[in-house]
């Protein structure tokens, strides 16, 4: 946790002041002296919404200019796997599993990949790019918006989009064959709990990063492991005990799980793979704060 | 600011530093790269928590109440960190919203015109020219109409027309009435904005005053710069000292200023004699020469 004394969590009323011109000079003609509409009394308060949207908005014009790439890609991207797995796999080697044609098995699976992958590592290469090199974290936090404020923005735009563009994998699933369920209404804001969550544990080790290459050991040891045992090529139910046991504490495993629920039948128990979720990111959104705030407050 | 202390790890950055900006006035923080002027700023938007020392900043006690400070004051970084694939006006309202601006297309277009970029206003950074980062960086401190404004080295490493430019848009904000806090190391810049400045070194505030008087108090009326082979000037310098006077190097020169009350000849007839200047006066407090 931080060090350093925190800034009120209490409100605060200040205003704006009047123009004041010491008539030393005059102002040039060209623009008014006064910003119009900035005199009425504003309010400081903790997580302001103004201050989260804000931030947001910072991160909406930003992405404006590459979504296109985003959106091709994550379109694509499920329809290569399922071709290539699903079909190739499906029709020749696996058939059904669990009951469910391979194809729909993955496609339902590829959800929580493209949720980890959406979220944890642009929020990693992201927060390291803007601290480092672009030095926008200086920008912002000179504006009255403070880390937690900042990093929450930051978690919940990655948690938005992560959950939209983790939905395309469902989508593109229906197109190959899969029957809409109800349920599957469900899936982006299962998608945007999870992809919270690694939004915070990828801001996170940014924070805790002196060197971007440090992001390799990440990526190997944590990112990748918890995306193959997630249970999305292939049931968990046919590991060892010991990695069974791993894959209940891996919230990829519960992801995966509450969608194929989602499309082909919830059970009692999808209850407390959603409470497991909202807490880990809790948990992991608070440890962001502190890190960031250890981070960029000298 | 009273009595504020920052270190980092065995680093002190700020050193018991004592510092008031008065409302209306252009202050400028005048000292050597590693004075700790920028940890100075970063002091003021609670960016960085002093160890010890108190500071406020238009009413707000900090790191306390720094979001209320900073809702109140605009800031204008060294570094560039606009962002550069995002439209000139983008960056713009994005910070008004930032600040919680009502009409943010009306604060918009005000800072637009005060910064000279309406005609820009739909260029992507990345596509201007260096000055006009700069300005829009200005442009960016003033979308709330703040109070306080924090110039942190406005023009390093400009042209000298851009740096003109910038200057004329700094001197209409005086104008305006806008309380400005300048951290600068060039010499001129304070000189030709400052209302007062203040001379910092190694942390702490060794010298404050209006620049004229500054000059006067520490260098006098007349500087002589004498330039000659190293032994006759170190030769020169000791005799100008036992005289009274104070030297400083200059270069391959010595200035000896308060050359005006040197005793006939003492001076070589070929020395140069000029105006006393604020440069004068921070490189014999400082002990370094300027940029």
């Amino acid at each position: 946790m931080s060090d350093h004394p925190v800034e009120s969590d209490g409100e605060a009323t200040y205003g704006v002041r009047p123009p004041t011109t010491d008539g030393r000079r005059q102002p040039p003609p060209s623009a008014p002296a006064t910003a119009p509409g900035s005199r009425e009394q504003i309010r400081v308060r903790r997580l302001d919404p103004a201050a989260i949207k804000g931030v947001m908005s910072r991160e909406v014009a930003n992405f404006r200019t590459f979504w296109k790439g985003t959106t091709f890609s994550s379109v694509l991207e499920p329809i290569i796997y399922l071709l290539s797995f699903g079909l190739g796999l499906g029709s020749t080697i696996v058939g059904e599993v669990e009951g469910v044609p391979y194809a729909q098995f993955v496609g339902t699976g590829m959800v929580a990949t493209a949720v980890i992958f959406s979220s944890a590592l642009p929020a990693m290469f992201g927060t390291f790019v803007k601290h480092h090199f672009q030095n926008t974290y200086d920008a912002i936090l000179a504006a009255p918006v403070d880390v937690e404020e900042l990093v929450t923005a930051e978690m919940l735009w990655i948690g938005l989009r992560s959950g939209v563009y983790g939905t395309v994998p469902l989508l593109v699933t229906i197109g190959f064959g899969l029957d809409p369920a109800p349920g599957m209404l469900l899936v982006p804001l299962f998608a945007f709990i999870t992809a919270c969550a690694f939004a915070a544990f990828g801001i996170t080790v940014a924070a805790m990063a002196e060197k971007i290459d440090q992001f390799n050991y990440v990526t190997t040891l944590g990112v990748t492991p918890l995306f193959l045992v997630a249970g999305t090529f292939f049931p968990i139910s046919g590991l060892p005990q010991g990695l069974r046991i791993a894959a209940q504490l891996n919230p990829l495993h519960h992801l995966v799980e509450l969608v194929r629920h989602a499309a082909f039948g919830f059970q009692a128990t999808d209850l407390l793979r959603v409470a497991f979720l909202v807490a880990l990111a809790l948990v992991l959104w608070r440890l962001a704060v502190a890190r960031m705030r250890r981070r960029l407050i000298d | 600011m009273g009595s504020v202390v920052k270190t980092f790890g065995p680093i002190t950055a700020v050193n018991g530093l004592d510092l008031d900006v008065p409302s209306g006035v252009c202050l400028g923080l005048l000292g050597p790269n590693g004075a700790g002027k920028s940890t100075t700023m970063r002091l003021l938007t609670g960016q960085a928590i002093a160890d010890t020392g108190s500071i406020r900043v238009l009413g707000h006690e900090l790191p306390r109440n720094a979001k209320a400070a900073r809702a109140e004051m605009g800031v204008v970084p060294q570094l560039d960190n606009l962002d550069v694939d995002v439209t000139v006006e983008e960056n713009l309202a994005v910070f008004a919203r930032l600040y919680r601006v009502r009409d943010v297309p009306a604060a918009v277009d005000r800072a637009l015109a005060i910064a000279r970029l309406t005609d820009r206003r739909r260029a992507r950074v990345d596509e201007l020219s260096g000055g006009m980062r700069r300005r829009m960086l200005l442009a960016r401190g003033l979308v709330h109409d703040p109070r306080l404004l924090l110039l942190d080295e406005p023009t390093v490493g400009l042209d000298p027309q851009i740096r003109t430019q910038l200057w004329s848009l700094i001197d209409d904000l005086r104008g305006r009435g806008v309380t400005i806090l300048m951290s600068t190391h060039y010499i001129e810049e304070a000189e030709r904005l400052a209302d007062e400045v203040a001379v910092m070194t190694a942390g702490s505030i060794i010298a404050r005053g209006r620049p004229a008087d500054l000059v006067a108090e520490h260098a006098g009326r007349e500087t002589a710069e004498v330039f000659g082979p190293a032994g006759e000037l170190a030769a020169l310098r000791a005799r100008a000292e036992d005289a009274g006077l104070r030297v400083r190097p200059a270069g391959p020169a010595i200035a000896v200023m308060g050359s005006e009350r040197a005793p006939d000849g003492l001076l070589p007839e070929y020395a140069v004699r000029r105006a006393a200047s604020l440069e004068d006066v921070f490189v014999l407090l400082t002990g370094e020469e300027a940029e």
